[in-house]
Order: structure tokens, then C-alpha cells, then sequence
């Protein structure tokens, strides 16, 4: 295959990924400096740096970005521990492995917005919910989850979908531990902590690493569970950045803030996707 | 302990902890199947209801109360077609990346990568504005080609991968023979990254499938896929409980089977090739 022809096999997905990047991303950065709001069409013009100082200054900026920042840390430290804690665990052949293991991942195939209305309704609801049933059992005052807890209920909900994806991964690059290792260890008397601190964990580095950062990225973009569960309330005690974003753009119809929270999400986006793209490209033998 | 004592504990603690898990993770989604089962009445009983006679009329009327298939189909026809759309574009380029490998090639990929990492929410103004100018909101044409856009950086990966475990010698041997490029991909490398290509579509078709951003953003009715339809679902007014886990289990249960099938794909897939 000739050079010509290999740059004209190449050149479509460059190019079609190249207009799909640089035009919405530069008429963003357009808008963000105009008066563009859909109900007023006829107030327009250059504005400056007025809607960053606007979008800046709303009192619900920091709550949602610390929603933001306590959604995805509290997320990826759940994740990986009990994700690390059940693929050890469950890393020997037994009976029905198989099964458990296609029940264990199950949840991480479920739309989000189903996810949502599962627990939303049939878990959560604090009057006919499952959870206020076995309060109740216990003696227990049922819990308001999304009216008095609304973060922490995102949080457990979203981590039942992607501790399986964590268990995936980690299962899978467990396969591929050598066992002639393991054995020797166990053979010099270390321990089951001596050996996954000396052997696992490093083993799993690599995987970790890319679990943490993949999920980064999800978990930035957090937005089905809100809609669907809390719609953000109670006040803005679930809102996160994106959810934040949404409200400004197709509630208010302000795409001149909405689009310099949109900068802001990409530039956040981007530190993060900064560190993931060496991760992976160091892993990416060419 | 003797060794043999320490296995079996271990063989115990494997079973334990693996069913137990795997019943702890699984029971909000068989909790959903079940209440698909119930009368209204039943689903919000407490106690809750762990036996009952079950019926299957919320799913004999799921259409009539939810228009269930119109949504289906719009899913069914945004997944496939974005998935397509993407192949068509990735094929002949991860191709010739594999088999003609330049300088440039890793730094390509690894842009078109990062054009993944550019928040949906960053653009959605731009992208709402062009879909509303060109009559595309709720239009399924927009859906398939946001789709095909934000899982083309995976299935270039993912594609690219797999041609180049394909040995180099047997396109050497075929050129020989003075088989042309077009041939050569036809005769041998698509029968070679078949099983691929079909792992590397599911995956697509997962993902679009359970895509939500642009198809609660973008739609209302004409294009609504099915995660819209559940999520309209979220009004306080009316608790039909029964209902809409019939629909939920018939929107998630071909993805779940399809997920199921394609573990180690999406493995691989999910993390860009660096976990196999």
C-alpha cells in the first residue's frame, strides 16, 4: 500500500474528527463572549469576559463544583476498594463462577436512567421502598434519601454501576498474574497481605490507574442520575457542574453563561484527560 | 493448618464471597424484573411482595400505554445506525494505521482519544444550535451522527488493535500474487478481523444504547430513544411502578445479554487496549 493511498484511507476519520472538535469547541468559546440568550434573540453583541463573571459569581458555582469533586472522589475511592476487595476474593475457580461473575458485572450494562428509577423508586422511596420496609423492620426511622441525603444516594448509585466495571477490569488482569509467583511466595511463608501488598497491588497498577482515570471521565459528565432522581435539589445539594451547565442552557436559555461553563467544564475535562492519555499512551505499544 | 485445609478455606471463602456479591449486586435489577410481574397494587405493597402470582399484563399493554416500540425502534435505528456510520469511517483508517504504520501514527490515536475527553456538556450549545438551524433536533439523523462521533476514537482503537495482530507475511504472500489493496482487504483481512469487527460493533451498539446526554438534550418525542422514554418516567405524578419496570426490563435486557457475550471486548475496549 502506497503513502497516497494510505493518507486517503486515514484522511476521513481525521477529518471528520478533526470539524467534530474544532467547530463546536471554537463556536463555544464564540458564544461565551456574546449577550445570547434564545428568549431575547434581539439583545446580542460582544460582551467580553461579562459571562464568565456571571457564570463565576453565581452562588451555586461552588456548591456544584465541590458536588462535583465529592461525587467523583468518594465514587472512585468506593469503586476501586470494593472492586480490588471482591475480585481478590473471588479470584479462584469455584462453583457457578461463571454465573456470579455475568450477575456481578450485570449492573453496568443497565441504562443510567433506569439505574436511577430503580433506586429512585423501588429502593429509595421513602414511603413504599424496600430500604424504608426493612427500616422499618429493624425499628428503624426510614430514611428521606433523596430529600435529606441526595449526594450520598447519587453516589451509592452510581457506584453500584461501576464497581462492576472496576471487578471487570481487575478480574480480567488478575488472569494474567503468574500463579508460578504466588506460589513461590507462599512457599516462603508470606502471608495473604504480604503477598497482595508485595505481588497484587503492583500487578494491578497499571489497571487501577486506568479505572481511576476512565471513570474520572464519566463521573465528570454525571447527568442521567440527576435528571432522573433529584433533578439537583434539594436546592443545589446534588448539582454538579454539568447538571449546573444544563439548567443555565435549556432552562434559562442563556447560552452566553452557559457557554462559559462549558469552558470551564472542558478546561477541567482537559487536566484530567492530560494525565489519562499518558497513562494509556505509555501502555499503547506501536 | 495443613495446606490441604487452607485450600479448602480458601475454595469457601471464593464461594461465599462470590455468590454473596454477585446477590448483592444483582438485586436491585431481578428486584425490577420481579416488579415487572406485578399488578400496580402489588408493586407498592408493603411488606413487599416476594411471591405473587404473577402476571404479564404490564407487558401485553406496553404498548398501548407507552408507545414502547416507537422508542425501541428509534434506539434500535440510532444504535445500529451510529455504530455503522463509525465502522464505515474507522475500517479503512485503522487499516492502513495497522498495516502502514507511520511516525505520526501512536500521536494520532492518541489525539483522537483525547477528543473523547471533550465534555458533552462543553459543547452543547454549538451542537444544539446546529441541530435546531438544520432541522436536525429530534431527529434520529443527529443522534446516529453524535453517536458515530463519540464512539469513533474507541472503534479506531479497538479496530486498530486487532488488524495488527494480523500476521504481516500473509498480505506480503497475497501481494505477491499481485492482489490489489481493495482485494486484499476483502479476501483477507476482513474474513482474518471479522470475529473483531463484530465485538468491536457490539460495543458500540452497547454503548449507544445506553447514551443519555444527547437523547434527553436533543429529543422530545419524534427521535426519543428509549433511555428519554424512562427518563420521562421521572414526574412524581402517578406511581406506576409495575409499568415502568416492564419497560425498564425490556429496554435493558438485550444490552445486559449483548454485555454479557462481549465481557473481554469490552474489557479491552473500555480501557483503550491496555488491560487484555
Amino acid at each position: 500500500m502506497n503513502s497516497t493511498l494510505s493518507r486517503l484511507l486515514q484522511a476521513p476519520s481525521v477529518i471528520l474528527l478533526l470539524i467534530w472538535m474544532i467547530v463546536p469547541l471554537s463556536m463555544t468559546i464564540y458564544f461565551s463572549t456574546q449577550r445570547f440568550n434564545m428568549l431575547y434573540p434581539e439583545r446580542s453583541g460582544f460582551v467580553g469576559l461579562q459571562n464568565y463573571e456571571f457564570f463565576w459569581t453565581d452562588p451555586s458555582l461552588w456548591p456544584a463544583i465541590i458536588n462535583t469533586l465529592l461525587l467523583v472522589g468518594s465514587v472512585l475511592v468506593i469503586t476501586v476498594v470494593l472492586g480490588l476487595t471482591i475480585s481478590v476474593l473471588i479470584d479462584r475457580p469455584f462453583k457457578g463462577r461463571g454465573i456470579a461473575r455475568v450477575l456481578l458485572i450485570s449492573p453496568f450494562f443497565i441504562m443510567p436512567t433506569v439505574s436511577a428509577l430503580i433506586w429512585k423508586n423501588m429502593l429509595m422511596d421513602p414511603n413504599n421502598g424496600l430500604f424504608a420496609f426493612l427500616a422499618t423492620v429493624l425499628g428503624a426511622e426510614p430514611i428521606q434519601w433523596l430529600q435529606d441525603i441526595p449526594l450520598l444516594s447519587i453516589i451509592i448509585m452510581v457506584s453500584w454501576q461501576w464497581t462492576p466495571f472496576a471487578v471487570l477490569i481487575f478480574m480480567t488482569s488478575l488472569q494474567s498474574q503468574d500463579r508460578e509467583q504466588m506460589e513461590a511466595a507462599e512457599l516462603d511463608g508470606a502471608g495473604f497481605w504480604s503477598k497482595f501488598f508485595n505481588l497484587t497491588l503492583p500487578h494491578l497498577a497499571r489497571p487501577i490507574s486506568i479505572v481511576i482515570l476512565i471513570q474520572m471521565i464519566f463521573h465528570l459528565a454525571i447527568f442521567a442520575e440527576i435528571f432522573v432522581t433529584t433533578s439537583g435539589g434539594p436546592g443545589v445539594q446534588s448539582t454538579n457542574l454539568t447538571y449546573l451547565i444544563y439548567v443555565q442552557a435549556l432552562q434559562g436559555f442563556d447560552v452566553g453563561v452557559a457557554s462559559a461553563g462549558g469552558v470551564f467544564a472542558i478546561i477541567l475535562a482537559n487536566i484530567v484527560a492530560l494525565f489519562l492519555i499518558r497513562a494509556i499512551g505509555k501502555t499503547l505499544t506501536v | 493448618m495443613t495446606d490441604k485445609q487452607k485450600n479448602i478455606l480458601k475454595d469457601n471463602t471464593a464461594i461465599i464471597f462470590g455468590w454473596f456479591f454477585a446477590f448483592l449486586f444483582f438485586f436491585p435489577i431481578f428486584w425490577m424484573v420481579l416488579t415487572g410481574f406485578k399488578t400496580e397494587g402489588q408493586a407498592i405493597s408493603i411488606p413487599p411482595l416476594l411471591f405473587f402470582e404473577p402476571t404479564l399484563e404490564n407487558y401485553t399493554e406496553i404498548n398501548s400505554r407507552t408507545d414502547y416500540f416507537h422508542f425501541a425502534i428509534n434506539s434500535l435505528i440510532t444504535s445500529i445506525g451510529g455504530t455503522l456510520l463509525a465502522l464505515l469511517i474507522a475500517i479503512p483508517s485503522a487499516y492502513s494505521m495497522a498495516f502502514n504504520t507511520g511516525r505520526w501514527t501512536k500521536d494520532v490515536l492518541m489525539w483522537m482519544l483525547s477528543t473523547k475527553m471533550l465534555p458533552a456538556v462543553g459543547v452543547l450549545m454549538p451542537i444544539y444550535l446546529i441541530a435546531q438551524k438544520t432541522g436536525l433536533l429530534d431527529n434520529v439523523i443527529a443522534l446516529i451522527i453524535i453517536y458515530a462521533m463519540i464512539n469513533l476514537p474507541i472503534v479506531m482503537l479497538i479496530l486498530f488493535n486487532y488488524f495488527r495482530e494480523i500476521p504481516k507475511e500473509i498480505l506480503e504472500a497475497s501481494r505477491m500474487d499481485g492482489a490489489s489493496t481493495f482485494s486484499e482487504i476483502r479476501q483477507i483481512v476482513l474474513p482474518l478481523a471479522w470475529g473483531g469487527i463484530a465485538s468491536t460493533a457490539l460495543l458500540s451498539v452497547i454503548l449507544c444504547w445506553n447514551e443519555a446526554f444527547w437523547s434527553i438534550v436533543l429529543t422530545t418525542t419524534d427521535a426519543a430513544t428509549l433511555t428519554s422514554l424512562v427518563a420521562s418516567f421521572q414526574a412524581p405524578e402517578g406511581l406506576f411502578w409495575a409499568k415502568v419496570s416492564a419497560v425498564s426490563t425490556l429496554a435493558c435486557g438485550p444490552i445486559v445479554v449483548f454485555g454479557w457475550l462481549a465481557q473481554k471486548q469490552l474489557v479491552q475496549g473500555l480501557t483503550f487496549g491496555a488491560v487484555k
